[in-house]
């Protein structure tokens, strides 16, 4: 069986889909990136699919599976580089990628992960500074 | 309802396995470069390919895909027969339904795989088998 590499840049994991998976390598890449996150303590997954030809119900629900696993271990998932026939087929098969967040290109994706790991830490900012002036 | 007329000698692709949904897709997605459907019709018969070749595997027990180059005399087109001889299909109307499975997947398998092509076919028998063919059309 193929396996699909994980490579760490920074905070982010970067899974980059090249070869046409097996659904056991699909499965197998959803528990090894589920143990990267917690070994690395990654805040960000970018899974780049620009060289699948199709995405079907199971790979489907196995980017929407990885999504909730990340969120649920701190971590935010973007999938880029759906080719434009991909995504005509997925709303067709009437596959909505429930959770997913997507963006054109790795670089926007990491851009993406960094704009939403800014907005917790404001919000965790904000939340400090009410408990401050509650207890003032 | 099924037309058109064989183009040239079928290529057959044995579903046992996983790796067998792979090359199931690999084989239609070179028919379909072959007979020069356009990018998103091959990427539709493709991914219809593999929904319908893992239900054979899964729900069938193993089967085979005969892969087909045809013609109805204006157009060409690739025919996918997915053929096994599992426990069939009790309830068809429901199993064509969206969101209905009995294995744990997302039940858009049958439904999804039907929008994708241009004309499906389904025959199936409690406790003989299930018989699909699909045919995508260039245009």
């Amino acid at each position: 069986m193929e396996r699909v590499p994980i490579l760490k840049i920074g905070d982010i994991l970067l899974v980059s889909i090249q070869v046409d998976m097996s659904d056991q390598t699909a499965i197998q890449l959803q528990e090894d990136l589920a143990e990267r996150i917690v070994a690395t303590g990654c805040h960000g997954v970018i899974i780049d699919i620009t060289a699948l030809d199709i995405v079907d119900s199971f790979v489907g629900r196995m980017l929407s599976t990885i999504a909730s696993i990340s969120k649920v271990l701190d971590a935010e998932t973007v999938v880029v580089g759906m080719r434009p026939a991909v995504a005509i087929t997925l709303v067709e098969l009437g596959l909505s990628l429930n959770g997913i967040r997507t963006a054109l290109n790795v670089e926007r994706g990491m851009e993406l992960i960094a704009a939403s790991r800014a907005d917790e830490w404001d919000e965790a900012a904000d939340d400090e500074g009410t408990e401050t002036t509650a207890t003032a | 309802m099924t037309t058109g007329v064989d183009l040239g000698v079928p290529s057959t692709q044995a579903i046992r396995s996983d790796e067998d949904v792979v090359r199931v897709r690999q084989l239609v997605r070179t028919t379909a470069v072959a007979v020069r459907l356009s990018l998103v019709d091959q990427t539709k018969l493709v991914t219809a390919a593999s929904e319908l070749a893992r239900n054979t595997l899964i729900y069938g027990g193993g089967g085979s895909a005969e892969v087909s180059t045809v013609s109805d005399g204006r157009r060409r087109g690739v025919r996918i027969v997915f053929a096994d001889e599992g426990p069939g299909i009790p309830d068809l109307d429901l199993a064509l339904t969206d969101g209905y499975t009995t294995g744990g997947g997302l039940g858009l398998g049958l439904s999804g795989a039907r929008r994708l092509v241009d004309d499906f076919d389904i025959w199936t028998a409690v406790g003989e088998g299930t018989r699909i063919t699909i045919t995508k059309w260039s245009r």
